[in-house]
């Protein structure tokens, strides 16, 4: 009864964990759908600086990710792309997909002649909003697929037409519209991966108010040099070197008012990013704040030798408040004292905030009967018969843990099409 | 095949407005006799590629250079069924960073135009490896705890028969004598199913299993292994395609912790497994009289986070001891239970269990160095770090210590210890200890037939290798998958997984492997290597430093290649000073003509050459992320990719040296315990090579600084211009190299 066309698996979301799920699938003779609903794949992990604890590009393992993507038949993908229903049963899913306009086509070349030609700029989303960038843009220098996209706001302006004549290629269509598309599937794998929680809404640490108060997403694109400062981490204040950094770990995780779990991740991430700063600024000094210090397995290691730097202190003591200094320059942070009934009153004139991670399946649940737990994640690897919650949809963690886990949730999508 | 060769020139994305594509075709029709070189404007349009089709089609074309765009782009467009197809990268690595219509710039692509005609001349079509016997597609899972149990599970409910086998008499491991266990969703504590999951992996009939058993033997390699199983004094022999390695841990030794934890000083002082085992299926109770525990602490971190002991953290304890705190809570609310710990670690979801903890009034003490006093009352002395005060905590009817985990891999002899001390009674050739030996000990687990040893090589604290942050499962030993807490200390939930994931593996292996095609990270790759016996000269160079451990050696140190081990790095190729290692696409003279296909003009002309040997998967992408910048960057340079830099055979810098190119530079990846390599240690092995290489430029009278290795991370490429400046500029002063135009 198995017809050809339900023996794919669809992998929604193209982040290590979907990228991960769907080549391990493929690799083994499967054909396999990737819908990422950015313009390109490798999701958060296309954005970091570093990986802890190697202190190694992840752009390196990407690449070798998207050689695998691109070598292989089996796997296709559509960016710009979401799931909007599911029907069908384990075996035999339909699945909707809404394609958005990227007003780009196959032709583009990546040449850049658009975004010469353009003069529009919007905010740039891969860096957080930290700086503008052309409305005609390729989203980042690794971007795969390495196509160029048009911003909605260019396409509607006065400008769209210089800007579609300037492409060589006739690789700009200013028609283009949202369709849908359908699929049939055997599985499917969810890794719609997770957002930074929002840092406006722990109103004591002044973000949005003061503008040296960043969170540790935004440090990683700083420290970028595909980044909005060219890689340099400087106090967006003043566009100055930082000479005293403070980071505020468990930044609203750990707190019922706020993420009642722990992301486990920021540890490690805050001190990776102490790295960053001691590289560029020999004399800086650094300040963690944390509650516990979560370095599980070898990552203990990686602790251990950030300890050894004495520019880097680790203060155990949840930040109460963060305010300007009396000067206006710096910041002053506000720490419990456990062992007294009084704070602690120390300057920083750069904090970045330990936000944790939210799962994207609250703003964007899966369009099909799946059971989350408390927070949002899917409850389960299996959560329902042929629909596998995987990576940090599932649990906030490390790239290495969501590796394993999209790896073992595309063996998951196998058995449901060999059950047939 | 006979080929028949054509060039296609793309004119498109700024390359015609940089270069002169007619005196460029020249290279490829007048100095190569090229019969067909046809240009076009926008190559991978519709259009383009119908005209390549083409003559495909019609002219018989099956050899193609197309000139154009880095091959990291566009791959699809330009491959053609087989068809030799080479990509000469006029466009990041010409057009995007060079001056437009200056004499280097067209230089530059014209050599890179020879190079690439070099290049297909000497390639062939890979055909996959057949071995003499039949494949298997079987997996073999090594270790009856819960990861093997889920892998073996896993992997048959996905259609493949396993076989499993366990050294203790029954199927269980560690969890079968845990009572309750602590998993998502982690609000309360939960029955243990691990009796269940026997129950089904026994009754599964595509699974065979094997307890009370050990792998005795494991030959040949993935698709081909034999395997003989040893159970009951007889032997077993199955044909096995990939294996998952899922051999467990023991706890540490508590007799080797520090006299503060007291253990051995009081009955009533136990380790965290000793609690599980002894109240398995009783009441918490205190060991040395049966009483009732009225007063309990749990010491975390006993030997662990320690360089004296386990420098690492198990990170299963903090959880363990919510929740045996919280069992004995439940059993008698009315006991003092404390933690003291040095931080909790309850990473994600399990931050609840914690939570569970406070609620039902687990005392917790954050303290460095907790000391067990036993003269007397059973007492813990404490400095609480909260409170800035120390703590005493005495009545103590149980103190339970939290040891950590030891990978059952860091068991037994290492191998390479012992062989190193024998080779320095030997004296042999003292250049040949440079390759640092890996870490392998005879623990008795897989005990492969294979020359570098019979385990897998361990990189940190005895733990397997892998590429453990992108591709954690890649262990040194192909077809070989290691998961659960031999990996790494892992608690439940991502032991199922990790078991779930290596059987994933282990059946993408059998499948590429059947068909003759490497795994990872090279998936899908028909090319293997190939050895000229004749010329070989037992040097055992290929079989000491292939970082997979796929060539085996007989008695009289000939390399005995097993293919369906090999990851096509070309390692071997790079290491062997004869010569005699090829693949069909990929080999020393094939990089040897490239190099020499490079025009070097005279020495007055005053136009230095530098040869660039760049890791495809890092350096290469980084030199296109230059061009896409728009970075310029000199003119002198001549890139040559690799598959790795551990495939950079000497002799090429020989032959650039005599050619009269000025300089050599090597682009390879971090090197080290935090290495990068994908092929683990082609970036190390290529700097050996290079501090020998001293010997073969002093034969030349030449200056050692002419060759040059540089770590370039791929994303380092805003350093690219000025380190090639930087090098040109060097060269410069050193002068030009006196072999020019011999």
């Amino acid at each position: 009864m198995a017809s050809t066309e339900t023996q794919g698996i669809l992998v929604v979301g193209g982040g290590m964990t979907g990228i991960t799920a769907a080549l391990e699938a493929a690799e083994a003779g499967y054909d396999t759908y990737i819908v990422e609903k950015n313009p390109y794949l490798g999701g958060r992990v296309a954005q970091l600086h570093h990986y802890f604890p190697k202190l190694c590009p992840p752009l390196c393992g990407l690449e070798i990710n998207f050689r695998r993507v691109r070598q292989n038949p089996r796997v296709r993908f559509f960016t710009m792309a979401e799931v909007e229903n599911i029907s069908g049963e384990e075996g035999n899913f339909d699945v909707t997909i809404r394609l958005n306009p990227r007003y780009v086509n196959e032709k583009c070349t990546a040449c850049g002649k658009c975004a010469e030609a353009c003069n529009i700029e919007i905010e740039n989303p891969f860096n957080y909003g930290m700086n503008q960038m052309k409305a005609a843009y390729l989203p980042h220098d690794m971007a795969y697929p390495p196509r160029y996209v048009l911003d909605a706001s260019l396409v509607e302006s006065d400008e769209a037409q210089k800007v579609k004549e300037a492409c060589p290629y006739d690789a700009i269509d200013l028609e283009m519209a949202p369709k849908t598309m359908n699929l049939k599937v055997g599985a499917i794998v969810y890794a719609t991966g997770w957002k930074p929680y929002d840092a406006s809404k722990l109103e004591a640490y002044g973000f949005e108010q003061y503008p040296d108060v960043i969170t540790n997403v935004m440090m990683e694109r700083m420290a970028s040099f595909s980044g909005p400062t060219q890689g340099k981490i400087l106090r967006p204040s003043n566009n100055e070197a930082p000479k005293h950094v403070a980071f505020v770990q468990c930044a609203g995780s750990r707190d019922e008012n706020h993420l009642p779990y722990c992301s486990g991740v920021c540890c490690l991430a805050s001190m990776k990013q102490a790295t960053y700063v001691r590289d560029q600024y020999p004399d800086a000094k650094i300040t963690i704040f944390f509650i516990d210090i979560r370095a599980t397995d070898r990552l203990e290691n990686f602790y251990l030798n950030v300890k050894k730097d004495e520019n880097i202190e680790f203060f155990k003591g949840k930040v109460a408040q963060i305010n300007p200094d009396e000067a206006g320059e710096g910041l002053i942070l506000k720490v419990e004292d456990t062992t007294k009934e009084s704070l602690h009153e120390i300057p920083a004139d750069l904090v970045v905030l330990a936000t944790g991670m939210q799962p994207n399946t609250l703003d964007n649940p899966v369009p099909a009967q799946v059971a989350y737990d408390d927070y949002g994640f899917i409850s389960t690897l299996d959560v329902t018969p042929g629909i596998y919650g995987a990576g940090c949809s599932r649990v906030p963690t490390n790239v290495s843990e969501c590796v394993q886990d999209g790896t073992a949730a595309a063996l998951k999508a196998i058995q449901s099409i060999a059950r047939r | 095949m006979e080929k028949k060769t054509a060039v296609y020139i793309c004119s498109g994305c700024g390359i015609g407005d940089v270069l002169d594509i007619d005196q460029l075709s020249k290279v490829a029709t007048d100095e190569n006799s090229v019969p067909i070189c046809q240009n076009h404007s926008n190559l991978c349009s519709e259009e383009g590629v119908a005209l390549i089709k083409k003559d495909i089609a019609d002219e018989g074309v099956n050899t193609l250079v197309i000139a154009a765009c880095s091959p990291r782009v566009m791959y699809d467009v330009f491959n053609y069924e087989n068809c030799i197809v080479d990509r000469v990268n006029l466009r990041e690595q010409v057009a995007w960073c060079q001056k437009p219509g200056e004499e280097d710039t067209q230089m530059m692509a014209e050599d890179y135009l020879r190079m690439g005609l070099a290049k297909v001349r000497g390639m062939t079509l890979p055909e996959p490896f057949k071995p003499e016997q039949e494949y298997s597609k079987d997996i073999l899972v090594v270790g009856g705890g819960l990861t093997g149990l889920t892998s073996a599970l896993e992997a048959a409910k996905a259609g493949y028969k396993v076989v499993l086998v366990e050294k203790e008499m029954e199927l269980g491991g560690f969890q079968r004598k845990v009572k309750q266990i602590a998993a998502a969703p982690y609000k309360d504590l939960q029955d243990n199913t691990i009796d269940e999951l026997v129950r089904a992996v026994n009754e599964h009939d595509k699974i065979t299993v094997y307890t009370g058993a050990t792998v005795e033997r494991t030959e040949g390699g993935p698709g081909i292994f034999d395997v003989s199983i040893k159970q009951n004094g007889s032997s077993s022999e199955h044909h096995i395609g990939a294996i998952v390695m899922a051999a467990g841990w023991q706890p540490y030794d508590p007799t080797k912790l520090d006299a503060a934890f007291g253990f051995g000083a009081s009955p009533n002082v136990i380790t965290n497994s000793m609690f599980e085992e002894h109240f398995s299926d009783a009441k918490i109770t205190r060991p040395s009289d049966g009483n009732d525990v009225k007063n309990v602490a749990f010491l975390q971190c006993a030997g662990q986070r320690d360089p004296k002991h386990l420098p690492y953290c198990s990170s299963t304890c903090c959880i363990t001891a919510l929740k045996q705190a919280i069992r004995i809570k439940t059993q008698d609310p009315d006991v003092n239970a404390y933690i003291i710990y040095k931080d909790l670690r309850t990473p994600g979801q399990a931050e609840d269990l914690y939570r569970k903890a406070q609620e039902v009034g687990v005392t917790f003490i954050r303290c460095q160095s907790p000391e067990v006093k036993t003269n007397g009352s059973l007492t813990v002395e404490a400095e609480d770090e909260l409170l800035g005060e120390t703590v005493l905590i005495d009545n103590l009817d149980l103190v339970v210590l939290a040891t950590g985990m030891v990978p059952v891999t860091s068991i037994g002899e290492d191998v390479y210890a012992k062989a190193q001390m024998e080779e320095s009674k030997g004296e042999k050739d003292k250049d040949e200890l440079a390759v640092p030996p890996d870490v392998i000990r005879r623990s008795n687990i897989l005990n492969l037939d294979y020359r570098q040893g019979p385990e897998l090589p361990a990189l940190h604290d005895d733990f397997p290798d892998s590429h453990f942050i992108c591709f954690p499962y890649e262990s040194r030993r192909t077809g070989v998958y290691a998961a659960g807490c031999v990996r790494r200390p892992m608690g439940i939930g991502n032991c199922k997984e990790d078991g779930a994931g290596a059987a994933m593996k282990a059946i993408q292996c059998v499948e590429l492997t059947s068909q003759g095609a490497a795994v990872h990270p090279r998936a899908g790759d028909l090319s293997y290597p190939e050895f000229a016996m004749q010329r070989c000269t037992q040097c055992k160079r290929c079989t000491v430093e292939c970082p997979f451990g796929a060539i085996n050696e007989d008695d009289k140190a000939n390399p005995l290649p097993q293919p369906t081990r090999c990851r096509r790095c070309g390692v071997c190729m790079g290491a062997c000073p004869e010569r005699i290692i090829s693949f069909k696409n990929y080999s020393v003279p094939i990089i040897g003509d490239m190099l020499k296909a490079i025009e070097v003009p005279e020495e007055d002309e005053e136009k230095p050459r530098i040869l660039v040997f760049a890791c495809e998967n890092d350096a290469y992408p980084a030199l296109d992320m230059a061009g896409l910048n728009r970075m310029q960057y000199n003119a002198w340079v001549r890139v040559i990719p690799l598959r790795c830099l551990g495939s950079m055979n000497l002799v090429w810098i020989a032959d650039a040296m005599s050619k009269g190119i000025d300089g050599v530079l090597l682009l390879a990846c971090q090197h080290g315990d935090d290495y990068q390599c994908h092929f683990i240690r082609g970036s190390e092995l290529s700097n050996i090579r290079l501090s020998k290489v001293s010997e073969t430029l002093d034969r030349l009278a030449l200056e050692s600084e002419r060759v040059r290795f540089e770590n370039i991370s791929i994303i380092d490429y805003n350093k690219l211009p000025a380190l090639l400046d930087e090098f040109a500029k060097s060269l410069e002063e050193i002068g030009a190299n006196p072999f020019k135009g011999w």
